[in-house]
């Protein structure tokens, strides 16, 4: 019994099962939850092709952070399933229009006939020395660094717009200041006007 | 002994000489664990009875030390029971959830030189990852139960969990670039040299953000607005009884013991001696030189430490309120360790001794 491909076929099995879980449910939780069980079972891919750096990140990040706001909103939301299949019919022509749209780039690219064993020898074993996270990290900081970069500041602004469009403040609610709430000092609340006896002060 | 193991393993019908090895690693790091956690409940109780001036549970066993094994045996014993209105299969699948990534971390913590089930590259970037998939179960337990209190402990636990991953991840890159890998064995040996050369001390602020977001990940006092019993009755898991009760709680245990003992092996320099650079000759003494000399001893000192922490916070501290937490998180932690990486960073490029060259 050859182990790594059981374990290709295990989670390939998974993943595929997983993506049709997340788009075939109709339950919204469950279709997040098939999402993120479909991410482990690539992760689980890319570490049989020795990419432990990006099999981990993407666990990590997508796993992790990602899906888990994905879950967090779909469970705050009180999806009305009846509302979101009205006017199914009428606007299926659309929608496989647009599928369409999507699908033909995708079948051009990673189609049935792009998968020929031929087409991809297999990468050399690359032994225990190698490591990918120090392959990565060279590349991106070494070779690539300035689009690198680049990405980071486009992600910074994002960030900072985001925060901008998130951010605005109603002026007739009372909110607390933890920051002021911790600053307190006793002096500034507590005024002794006369000493009590007996208890020594300070 | 070892040649007879491998021989009778050779032996064995074709999967097995492959898989026995991993099953017994795994065996070797669950079933201490699993006594860890018993006794860190104990202990637990012992501690904060004693800081408030109490025995603690003293009646089961001497001195109350068979306590834990009758908690188990009554949690065994009790009735799961199963909200009607509740989502089953993922009210059910939820204890799992949260004890298969809490156990799973284990696998590539090394205990002392070489003594780790799994050594791989990226050692410390598993951990994370995998730590962070604890958190599907604690907002699926949240949300199954179909129960406004578990929901909005689910709610805070995730909020939580996102807000001091960040500052988390920001305080371990200071180790990370002062070691310059992320296999956790060299981590330790980078801070080879005695105990000034441990990074406690020039990263000082990054160690308290790391262990205090431990705290806050594990969801313990002062940080346990999750299961903060008196707003919320117990949370994500209110709606849990007998042994999926018991899941949870072994989990956050496990994760308390994770969490003390990352922080040993990052920051103070894990199983290295405290003593090291005594002379050679003193090493040789009977029992006392394998006291001094590095080795699994020293690290689970160093965790018994960081735990008792937890432990003592839990009985000093008042519960922190939520937006008090996520002020502390986002405005305080988060620059804290963003002001402190450049000057790790510097101190790396000109090689600062002892620490980084």
């Amino acid at each position: 019994m050859h182990i790594p491909a059981v374990l290709f076929y295990a989670l390939a099995a998974l993943a595929l099962v997983t993506a049709l879980g997340a788009v075939g449910t109709r339950h919204p939780v469950h279709a997040v939850l098939y999402l993120a069980a479909c991410l482990v079972a690539s992760a689980g891919l890319w570490l049989l092709l020795e990419a432990e750096f990006l099999a981990l990140v993407l666990v990590l990040v997508y796993v992790g952070a990602v899906v888990v706001l994905f879950l967090f909103v779909v469970m705050m939301l009180d999806v009305d399933a009846a509302a979101l299949r009205r006017g199914f019919v009428r606007h299926l022509p659309l929608a496989v229009l647009g599928a369409a749209l999507v699908a033909w780039p995708l079948l051009r690219g990673v189609g049935p006939w792009r998968l020929d064993a031929a087409l991809w020898p297999a990468p050399p074993a690359r032994g225990d020395a190698y490591s990918d996270t120090l392959a990565l990290a060279q590349a991106l900081f070494g070779e690539h660094l300035l689009a690198f970069e680049l990405a980071g500041v486009l992600l910074l602004v994002a960030i900072v717009a985001a925060i901008a469009l998130a951010r605005h403040r109603r002026r007739d609610v009372k909110r607390q200041d933890p920051a002021a709430q911790a600053a307190v000092r006793p002096a500034e609340r507590l005024r002794l006007l006369r000493d009590l006896g007996g208890e020594r002060r300070r | 002994m070892s040649e007879a193991l491998a021989r009778w393993l050779e032996g064995l019908p074709p999967p097995w000489p492959a898989v026995l090895p991993a099953v017994l690693a795994a065996l070797a790091v669950f079933l201490p664990l699993i006594l860890a956690v018993a006794f860190l409940t104990l202990a637990e109780r012992k501690v904060i009875g004693w800081i408030q001036s109490r025995i603690g549970p003293n009646r089961v066993g001497p001195r109350g030390l068979l306590q834990p094994f009758a908690d188990v045996i009554k949690l065994l014993l009790k009735e799961v029971i199963v909200p009607v209105r509740a989502d089953r299969p993922l009210y059910l699948a939820a204890p799992v959830l949260v004890l298969v990534p809490a156990f799973a971390v284990w696998a590539v913590v090394p205990v002392s030189a070489g003594g780790a089930a799994a050594a791989p590259d990226a050692g410390l970037l598993y951990l994370l990852a995998v730590a962070a998939l604890g958190i599907y179960g604690v907002i699926l337990a949240g949300w199954a139960a179909n129960s406004k209190y578990a929901l909005l402990g689910a709610m805070r636990a995730a909020a939580q969990m996102i807000a001091y991953e960040v500052a988390l991840g920001f305080a371990l890159v200071g180790v990370l670039m002062a070691a310059g890998s992320l296999n956790l064995s060299r981590i330790v040996e980078a801070q080879a040299g005695g105990p000034w050369c441990w990074y406690l001390w020039p990263m000082a602020p990054l160690a308290v953000v790391a262990f205090l977001s431990g705290v806050m990940e594990t969801n313990r006092a002062p940080f346990d607005v999750a299961e903060g019993e008196s707003e919320i009755v117990a949370g994500f898991h209110v709606e849990y009884s007998g042994i999926a009760f018991a899941l949870f709680f072994l989990a956050e245990y496990a994760n308390m013991i994770l969490v003390s003992l990352l922080n040993a092996l990052l920051f103070m320099g894990g199983w290295r001696s405290p003593f090291e650079g005594v002379p050679a000759a003193w090493l040789e003494w009977p029992l006392l030189g394998a006291v001094l000399d590095h080795g699994a001893h020293w690290l689970y000192l160093k965790t018994a430490l960081l735990l008792f922490a937890f432990l003592w916070f839990r009985a000093t501290f008042p519960r922190y309120r939520y937006d008090q937490i996520m002020r502390l998180g986002w405005k305080v932690f988060l620059p804290l360790t963003l002001l402190w990486l450049p000057l790790i960073a510097a101190a790396v490029w000109w090689r600062l001794p002892p620490w980084f060259d």
